[in-house]
């Protein structure tokens, strides 16, 4: 039987009325600026043209030609290759001790996620004074080992480590909370069967833990990726960018374009680039990877 | 069931209207407050009780030590003498946090009424169509003087012939120095260099114990220091490394190069300073806890030296090259667009009383920022302090050397593209001359659409 028409509106009503609230800040503060990002991305707008100026692709393709802009893109992807893989890793390996551990379990687990607990912008001051030349902890370790003083953020060449290593601080203790409730999942029998047949402590975990926890480390790899592209507090308490961008990730750069050069087409351009990288490597999630991982 | 879906609908249209409310009553509340400041202009001869004007008064603070506390305290006197103007003070972080947050306000059209804004900002305010001249204001006025402001201080006010701004937080650059290394180093405390031999060979003689000789920040506004080493070393007196209407930069001159060339050697070299880029923030740190004998750094920093430093310390000027030179630095006090005349006339009035003589002597005294007036020396609390304190008076007299900091259009990129290039030499990626030549480029680039 067709449900007639006031059925259809009433449950239909149901529905939208319980998405409504969350559609409407949804469209307010994600789909409207990102459509207004893709048209400002058409003008030119800055200091010297406050008006804006209809250009076409031209902004794309100056883009193209912007070496700090090619200089962040790829630190951003140093910067991704640096701290993913290792947070994972190192998430999976907290996990596993923070699931096995038998005396101070609370303990351990609360140690590995502290860190997200504290503020961005906190976490950001302190590790800036961990990295403070002459007082810094790490700092002083770093000159212990190169033998003079060294200022680590103030440094090219270490700077992005420096980074890297405080973001992965950050980021395990929050990756293992899902491997923790990932491994939790798996039936306590799969062990035993294993442990039965001789299986050892490492060939379960290769055989069982691993491949059982995959849907987590694809979600937690595309959130740890995604988060790489989306890092700004850090940057700006510790080293704005600098020294000459070698610290400068793409968010950051958008800001500066933004608010240090008032230059909102270009801006606009690189946001535009930016949602589509992050579209792209969420959607490896759906379409790609999806397909070969084992659910239960 | 039907209950329960009309209910969603209800409370989900409620919160649509309470949205769409939160726009209204916003438009009503500006309307309501242009319409209420109409009448009380005309009606302002009357005696009668009226509302008072409401203005907000963005600062921020770039120096350690409390002067949050300094400048509320000061609108909160403002207020008592003037109970039909009310000020708000917000603090807004360091400048560049103010600069973002009164941009953002710019462009939503809610600007503050007055703020505190680096005088570098000129230019940039002006394109953005921000800022109000007060010429008028100051004409009208018989209180003001503008010629009792320093000239130093007065001449990033102004563009083709208008003032846009009254000097308010402002700075030099000047040298401190530890006394008691000084002795232990065998020099004598009270003859700092004074020439860039003379710091070279002391702070090589400075830079042992677990100490460095010198300190010059490289990170931030690094263009900063090499605008005073550029003065310094500079043939022709008046050269600065931009053109005064802001429309060309002078990066890389031979002299500018030598400059350059002599801040790297200074670590490199002569090993008389930390290699690499130094932290802007850190320097004063540093030198409080006796990490460096001797640092270049804001006299904004003077009082938070002097309160935490447990040695003697002296301060002097910068050593000279061919001359003696220091930029100024620092904010001054803007009035904006797009409020009302009664705003901007409070604004005018707060930002008066904020630079008088007596409230430049109480901020400089609290902070080390210099007094932007010369009659601020002449009050008696100024008297009293530089009595006890004459390190206190080396900015001022620096003041005779002093010229105007890097301002031009389209700021952000020419500052930022002689700041990464800067860092780059200091780093060791880059030589003097190839750091300058490619700022040089960057900043044409960035000057080009001012020149047509």
């Amino acid at each position: 039987m067709v449900p007639g028409w006031s059925e259809k509106l009433r449950r239909n009503g149901f529905g939208w009325g319980l998405v409504l609230p969350s559609l409407l800040f949804l469209c307010l503060f994600t789909f409207y600026p990102m459509l207004k990002s893709v048209w400002l991305s058409m003008y030119e707008k800055n200091l010297a043209t406050p008006e804006p100026l209809f250009v076409g692709f031209d902004n794309y393709v100056n883009l193209l030609n912007d070496q700090v802009f090619k200089k962040v893109f790829f630190n951003n992807i140093w910067f991704a290759i640096g701290t993913v893989p290792v947070s994972l890793v190192l998430a999976f390996l907290m996990a596993l001790f923070a699931d096995k551990a038998m005396k101070g379990r609370g303990l351990s687990r609360l140690a590995f996620f502290y860190p997200n607990m504290i503020p961005m912008i906190a976490v950001a001051n302190i590790w800036l004074f961990l990295y403070t030349p002459h007082f810094g902890l790490f700092a002083k370790l770093a000159s212990w080992i190169a033998d003079q003083p060294v200022n680590l953020l103030g440094n090219p060449s270490t700077v992005m480590g420096a980074l890297i290593f405080m973001m992965v601080w950050k980021e395990a203790g929050y990756f293992m909370i899902f491997y923790l409730a990932g491994m939790q999942q798996i039936p306590k029998d799969l062990y035993e069967a294993a442990s039965v047949n001789g299986v050892g402590a490492l060939a379960a975990i290769r055989r069982i833990t691993i491949p059982l926890t995959m849907p987590t480390t694809l979600f937690v790899a595309v959130v740890a990726i995604t988060n790489a592209f989306k890092l700004v507090d850090h940057l700006w308490i510790m080293t704005k960018g600098g020294p000459n961008n070698s610290s400068n990730l793409l968010l950051y750069y958008i800001y500066d374009t933004t608010f240090n050069f008032y230059d909102q087409g270009m801006a606009a351009t690189m946001t535009v680039v930016m949602i589509a990288l992050l579209l792209v490597i969420s959607s490896l999630q759906f379409f790609g990877w999806d397909r070969k991982i084992h659910y239960e | 069931m039907l209950k329960q879906s009309k209910l969603i609908l209800l409370l989900s249209l409620c919160a649509t209207a309470a949205i769409a409310g939160c726009g209204q009553s916003n438009n009503t509340s500006t309307e309501t407050g242009g319409n209420a400041s109409q009448p009380s202009a005309s009606t302002s001869a009357s005696p009668e009780v009226k509302e008072p004007v409401e203005i907000t008064f963005y600062y921020p603070v770039n120096v350690g030590g409390p002067l949050t506390k300094v400048i509320d305290s000061m609108a909160s006197t403002f207020m008592d003498q003037h109970p039909d103007i009310k000020v708000k003070p917000v603090y807004t972080g360091n400048y560049g946090d103010n600069t973002v947050k009164i941009q953002a306000g710019v462009q939503a059209k809610q600007p503050p009424d007055v703020a505190v804004m680096m005088s570098t900002e000129l230019y940039s305010m002006l394109d953005m169509n921000a800022i109000i001249p007060l010429d008028d204001f100051i004409a009208k006025d018989a209180d003001i003087k503008m010629d009792d402001f320093y000239p130093a201080f007065i001449e990033d006010t102004q563009s083709e012939g208008k003032t846009y701004s009254l000097p308010f937080q402002r700075s030099t650059i000047v040298m401190y120095y530890n006394k008691e290394m000084f002795k232990a180093a065998g020099l004598d405390p009270e003859k700092p260099p004074t020439t860039w031999d003379e710091l070279v060979t002391y702070a090589k003689q400075l830079n042992k114990d677990g100490h460095a000789g010198l300190e010059i920040p490289g990170n931030d506004d690094s263009y900063w220091m090499f605008q005073m080493l550029a003065r310094q070393h500079a043939a022709d007196p008046k050269q600065n490394i931009m053109s005064s209407d802001g429309k060309k930069a002078m990066f890389d001159t031979p002299e500018n190069v030598e400059a350059l060339q002599f801040w790297l050697d200074l670590s490199r070299k002569n090993k008389a300073m930390p290699e690499g880029v130094i932290d802007w923030a850190t320097v004063p740190t540093d030198f409080i806890e006796g990490k460096t004998a001797m640092m270049m750094h804001t006299s904004g920093n003077l009082t938070n030296v002097r309160n935490n430093a447990k040695f003697e310390f002296g301060v002097a000027f910068p050593p000279a090259d061919k001359q003696f030179g220091s930029p100024t630095g620092g904010g001054n006090l803007y009035i904006f667009k797009d409020r009302s005349p009664e705003k901007q006339a409070a604004a005018f009035e707060f930002a008066k009383y904020m630079t008088a003589p007596e409230q430049a002597a109480l901020f400089s005294s609290s902070s080390g920022y210099v007094g932007v007036r010369k009659s601020a020396y002449d009050t008696d609390a100024m008297k009293k302090y530089t009595a006890d304190f004459p390190q206190a008076l080396v900015a001022r007299d620096q003041l005779e050397y002093a010229f105007r900091e890097l301002s031009t259009h389209n700021h952000g990129k020419v500052s930022t593209a002689i700041t990464n290039q800067i860092q780059a030499a200091l780093a060791g990626q880059i030589d003097a001359a190839g750091a300058l030549k490619k700022a040089q480029e960057e900043a044409d680039q960035a000057l080009a659409p001012f020149n047509k």
